[in-house]
């Protein structure tokens, strides 16, 4: 048996030499961390390496939880902005999608499409860098027209009441035309003789759209709404990053970014490490459990 | 056919909401533009509402003859050529054998690479092993860590799968080997996806800013997007542009929006040529 295992790998050696580069970068790059998690039980120290640092057992995670003050804050902060997006930003590309589809003069809704893409591919620097220069309390547009009204100038990025409204609006700017991608192909993917029959059932347009197109949407809503309930702890921390200050920590402070500030900047990595296996489990699990929720009660799930 | 009221006022309607969608979505962009060439007295003062006014290039002049414009621009061209050209070789290394059903073990690399996307070491485990390689002030850690990614790589997979089969037994007794195979039927019938996820390898790289953050000490190794941040978001140019009365500022700051943006609006075109509505999705599945 193993000589004939071994004429059979032999068979196949090319394609494991072609594969041999890439499996090296998933163990470096991917698997490697994954081990390095560990670090988040030990008081790491960089000279004394993963295997000579102390272990100090669940450590880290009590600190986090009952002596850092923030810690509930952090919490609740990425989540809020998650839920704020499922709220406002979620629904919007899945509305815009059949608001284009219904579109009837083609060439005017290429143009609309091609100018909605575009903002996906500016980078988060420009974007936050026009939100700043927009928002600016002394030469921003915003605040001369608010100015202009007689109204207050308000000191947008100063003040944490408006942080969630900020991220959460230049999000929707950002994103809304390239997130109707997935809903045009699918709606594309909807058997066209399905309209003609509802047409002669006597459907009209409004009935139409709820029935035929926003029934062949679902199974990407679901795939969707499923990816981004797994990600209810993850945010666009490089984003916060470049748009928060201290003034506004209070709402715009989020787990990731505390575990930049912590382990890069403070080069405190065991306790940052901790903080962030503990982000990237919970985030493991919610995915379980949407996914299962998804396989439950509808036909569409990730696997 | 006939067209009721209710239906014609939706149309109508829609159409209204589109323009308003359009409007909304360039005229920040058109503004940034605008103010970049206007005077930077009018752009303080807010008279600059959409066409520039008093056009003049002097905001160009004051960053283009900043020398760590030129540095930082080279920094991010060299980045960005080496990632594309990495990304895609080692993406199609990977993506063809697994495209190979009867390969054994497939499925265990498979499931490996797809875990990645549920779970990962996060920032502090992936920074030390980047660290301990000695990668830190590197080309290597801004093109390295992120040499593969899994969708791409799973959208590709799906894409030689899909090639006719038949191809590819005929070369075989023709007496091609999996590498001639690869060469001479896959590559030149996989054009589209390689333009697709080397374009869009080319703007993530392009536009990323973190990873620099993250691994690079020295401000000659600094890409364009962290000059940008300097200039843009930290304010760091209020001392250096003082000396024309503080107003220069501004338009400086929009100049290198522009500049730092150009070249993505100009292959912006070729991008959406592209776009293939649905592979994301064919590629998670399956």
């Amino acid at each position: 048996m193993p000589v004939q295992l071994f004429e059979r790998l032999r068979k196949f050696k090319v394609y494991y030499l072609l594969l041999l580069p890439g499996i090296v970068y998933y163990i470096v790059f991917k698997y490697v961390p994954m081990y390095g998690v560990l670090i988040g039980f030990q008081n790491y120290s960089p000279a004394r390496g993963i295997w000579g640092s102390d272990w100090v057992g669940l450590k880290h995670f009590i600190t986090f939880f009952y002596e850092t003050p923030d810690s509930w804050k952090l919490i609740r902060n990425t989540l809020l902005l998650n839920v704020y997006e499922m709220l406002f930003y979620f629904p919007a590309p899945i509305v815009l999608a059949i608001l284009l589809h219904e579109l009837k003069h083609v060439l005017f809704r290429r143009v609309v499409q091609t100018i909605s893409y575009m903002p996906h591919f500016l980078s988060t620097v420009v974007i936050v860098g026009m939100t700043v220069t927009f928002l600016s309390p002394q030469s921003g547009i915003v605040n001369h027209l608010l100015d202009a009204l007689g109204f207050d100038r308000i000191m947008f990025l100063g003040d944490p009441g408006w942080f969630r409204t900020i991220y959460v609006g230049s999000e929707i700017w950002q994103k809304l035309g390239w997130g109707t991608i997935l809903y045009l192909a699918a709606i594309a993917g909807v058997d066209p003789t399905l309209y003609e029959a509802a047409r002669i059932d006597g459907a009209n347009r409004f009935q139409q759209i709820r029935h035929v197109t926003l029934v062949g949407m679902v199974p990407v809503i679901i795939i969707l709404f499923v990816l981004n309930l797994g990600s209810m702890m993850e945010v666009g921390y490089q984003k916060i990053i470049l748009l928060y200050n201290p003034f506004i920590y209070e709402t715009a402070d989020v787990i990731n970014t505390f575990v930049y500030r912590r382990g890069i900047l403070g080069a405190n990595f065991s306790f940052a490490a901790a903080v962030g296996l503990f982000q990237s489990l919970f985030g493991f699990v919610l995915v379980l459990l949407a996914n299962r929720a998804a396989r439950k009660y509808s036909d569409t799930s990730l696997w | 056919m006939k067209t009721s009221m209710g239906s014609r006022l939706f149309d109508i309607g829609n159409v209204l909401l589109m323009l308003v969608l359009i409007a909304v979505t360039l005229y920040p962009m058109l503004y940034v533009f605008s103010a970049s060439v206007s005077n930077p007295g009018l752009v303080s003062s807010g008279q600059v509402k959409l066409l520039p006014q008093g056009w003049t290039w002097i905001a160009y002049d004051r960053i283009l003859s900043r020398s760590d414009l030129w540095i930082s621009y080279w920094n991010t061209i060299r980045y960005t050529a080496l990632q594309t050209a990495l990304t895609l070789t080692a993406t199609c290394m990977m993506a063809y054998p697994l495209a190979k059903r009867e390969l054994p073990g497939r499925r265990f690399i498979l499931m490996a690479t797809a875990f990645t996307l549920l779970f990962s070491g996060g920032l502090i485990p992936t920074f030390l092993v980047v660290e301990q390689l000695g990668m830190l002030n590197t080309v290597w850690s801004m093109v390295l860590p992120s040499l593969i990614s899994t969708w791409y790589l799973f959208i590709m997979r799906t894409f030689f799968e899909a090639l006719p089969r038949e191809l590819e037994d005929a070369a075989t007794m023709d007496g091609c080997g999996p590498l001639g195979i690869l060469f001479r039927i896959v590559l030149p019938l996989s054009l589209p996806v390689m333009m697709t996820i080397g374009l869009f390898t080319a703007v993530t790289q392009w536009n990323s800013f973190f990873d620099a953050v993250l691994y690079l000490r020295e401000r000659e190794m600094y890409p364009l997007q962290i000059l940008l941040r300097t200039i843009v978001i930290s304010d760091s140019t209020a001392d250096t542009y003082v000396e024309d009365g503080g107003t220069f500022v501004e338009t400086v700051k929009y100049a290198v929006i522009v500049i730092a943006t150009l070249p993505i609006l100009c292959v912006y075109p070729f991008i959406q040529k592209y776009f293939v509505q649905g592979s994301m999705i064919g590629g998670i599945k399956g």
